[in-house]
């Protein structure tokens, strides 16, 4: 074997321009793949953990019909006291949950005293929403994060419109299930900025005030957003707290209830899968660049070679050996395209990180893209590539191996 | 003891519709240790005649033994085996591969065909490249070796498998005097060390001077024989 790949190194390095160019050109898509791969993870990583970090967090749980009826944020449709309890037993009991935060949503009026606008809200238990979703502080523009009793967190957008900062005093006007209208003096603790993304655009207040706003008896949720320890185990996850909690309805102990992922509540997750089929196809356009590279140039180098493998054919040398001749050769060509490829890529990954480039996507802007290099995913890419180049070297291989020496060698 | 027996052999070549016969029914016995020589004009058949004997291609019909080994009825893997046990070749254009040293190109048979322990192939390979007066040159490449160096080296390889049979296509016809005469008193000290047979085919009458036994061939046929004299 190792005679095999001393021969094949030489004769790779006989034609040294012509292997350089193939590697190179194998380098390039490799490189093209592995840079775009962990830009676009850095840039879907980066706007999946704002939604699910500072929005959504990774899955919620709805009373069923209510995800369907958002647009109009019902309070018909939210879950009654013994049901939220059911459901924190199940998160309680679940080991894949880290955190989880109750939520009540309304729509109403908000007041400057001068101008009147709606608006939507999320009231909360403020620990429990800081421990859900880790960068919701860090999207506090203005004033404090820091959400108590009687204090509201306004949306940016219907700040700057309405005029309004930190300690002013602003009214908000809701109607509760039964029609009755109400209305709760509030003082602006802070201004959030907007998000792309469902509710991305919503205030906060504290729960009790929105209970106290709608004028319930007992305690309800819209719904309750939970954070995972692994969100690489969303769905299994998922999976394991939906059946916990059909368990809980089949015993009666809760009413039905939906679960969906962040994938489920946000448009965003279609930007994400396009993004990930544009992966595939730069990985397509690779397979195609290595295969037609490495088979053109194995077969030039088979025909440059017809005596040669007449000669040694003649000499007794088995077809096998002369076609793992020929694939060892192809093989190490995408070896050495694949090698340049991740070295470079690697190093142009590592020069992104350090310059972080900045890019803004909807509303959002600033954002600081730090790509990474993926260590599976690049020894993936390079794997396809190697299996590619012995793909595309088994046709000349077995042609040189084919070859009747008394024809090779009468070639001229 | 014969080597070779050669009984009635026909090979006819089809191009198209147009078939050529090649050989026309050639038969001759050439005994072990031999050294021989077929000449005749160009497309009397000898490098067919050299080919089916090497096995490299098949007779269309007739007998066709070498080393007891119906060479006729053998498969692409059988045959290559066979010539890798049997056969040693030498050929005009020397046919070095040029990747390889002297060295690795004479070590190759051994390595990639007989698959021989690196300490005997060592001890062979060095013998050889001693024997044929090439040892200094063991580490260059045939790029850097002269005409009648390449040839030695191609004789050391052709034998370094201690083959019974060496087949050598008009092996003198790339060089000059000098060399000629060298690369052909080394066969014949070869021969005279190990008992391998060789056989040639040439235009080469310094080929034809030092072979023992002459056959000659025109239009497909064999039309005499000669022993140690000159040609009829």
């Amino acid at each position: 074997m190792s005679t095999l790949v001393k021969i094949a190194v030489r004769n790779l390095a006989r034609y040294r321009r012509r292997s350089l160019l193939t590697a190179s050109l194998i380098a390039i898509g490799v490189i093209a793949v592995v840079v775009f791969q962990a830009a676009s993870a850095a840039f879907t990583g980066l706007m999946v953990g704002q939604m699910t970090d500072a929005l959504l967090g990774h899955l919620q749980v709805h009373r069923r019909g209510y995800i369907a009826s958002i647009d109009n944020l019902p309070l018909t449709l939210t879950l009654p006291a013994n049901d939220v309890a059911a459901i924190e037993d199940v998160l309680r009991a679940s080991p894949g949950v880290e955190a989880y935060s109750r939520r009540l949503k309304f729509g109403g009026m908000f007041s400057n005293y001068t101008e009147t606008t709606s608006i939507r809200l999320n009231g909360v238990y403020p620990g429990e929403e800081a421990r859900t979703l880790p960068l919701l502080a860090s999207r506090v523009v203005q004033g404090t994060p820091s959400l108590e009793k009687g204090g509201i967190l306004v949306p940016e957008l219907l700040a700057n419109g309405m005029g309004v900062k930190p300690g002013d005093t602003i009214v908000v006007i809701a109607t509760n299930r039964e029609g009755s209208v109400n209305a709760a003096q509030l003082t602006v603790a802070g201004v959030i900025s907007n998000v792309t993304g469902p509710s991305g655009r919503d205030g906060y207040v504290h729960i009790e005030d929105a209970m106290t706003l709608l004028r319930m008896d007992a305690p309800e949720v819209s719904e309750i957003a939970v954070r995972l320890t692994d969100i690489s185990r969303l769905d299994r996850d998922a999976s394991a707290i939906r059946q916990a909690l059909q368990r809980a309805t089949a015993t009666a102990q809760s009413g039905e209830t939906e679960v969906h992922t962040w994938e489920g509540l946000s448009p965003f997750y279609n930007v994400a899968v396009l993004i990930d089929i544009l992966a595939l196809s730069a990985t397509a356009g690779l397979i195609a660049i290595v295969l037609i590279s490495i088979m053109n140039v194995m077969l030039m180098s088979v025909y440059e070679r017809v005596k040669e493998i007449g000669t040694i054919a003649a000499m007794g040398t088995r077809p096998r050996t002369i076609l793992g001749m020929f694939l060892i050769e192809g093989l190490l060509l995408g070896v050495f395209g694949v090698l340049i490829g991740d070295a470079m890529a690697a190093a142009i990954i590592m020069a992104i990180d350090a310059i972080g480039p900045t890019f803004n996507f909807g509303r959002e802007t600033g954002l600081v893209l730090s790509p990474r290099l993926d260590l599976a995913q690049t020894l993936m890419v390079s794997a396809v590539v190697l299996l590619v180049a012995m793909v595309g070297t088994v046709q000349p291989a077995l042609k040189a191996s084919r070859m009747e020496p008394v024809e090779a060698l009468r070639h001229g | 003891m014969s080597l070779i027996v050669a009984e009635g052999i026909v090979k006819t070549y089809a191009t198209g519709t147009v078939r050529v016969e090649a050989l026309k029914g050639v038969t001759f016995t050439i005994d072990r240790a031999s050294f021989v020589s077929f000449i005749g004009p160009s497309g009397s058949g000898k490098t067919t005649l050299l080919n089916l004997i090497g096995a490299l291609d098949r007779p269309t019909s007739g007998g066709l033994l070498v080393a007891e080994t119906d060479v006729g009825r053998l498969d692409r893997r059988a045959a290559a085996v066979f010539r890798g046990q049997t056969i040693g070749f030498i050929f005009q254009e020397f046919n070095l591969v040029p990747v390889l040293t002297a060295y690795e190109n004479v070590e190759y048979p051994l390595l990639l065909v007989q698959r021989v322990p690196a300490p005997e192939r060592r001890q062979r390979v060095l013998a050889l490249l001693e024997a044929v007066g090439v040892a200094d040159q063991g580490d260059k490449y045939p790029e850097q070796l002269s005409g009648g160096q390449k040839q030695r080296v191609a004789v050391a390889r052709a034998l370094v498998t201690n083959p019974a049979l060496v087949l050598a296509d008009e092996p003198t016809a790339n060089l000059d005097q000098a060399n000629a005469a060298l690369v052909m008193n080394t066969m014949r000290r070869m021969r005279d060390a190990s008992g391998t047979t060789f056989v040639f085919s040439t235009h080469d009458p310094r080929v034809v001077a030092a072979a023992e036994i002459i056959f000659r061939l025109e239009d497909g046929r064999l039309v005499g024989r000669e022993e140690k004299g000159a040609v009829a």
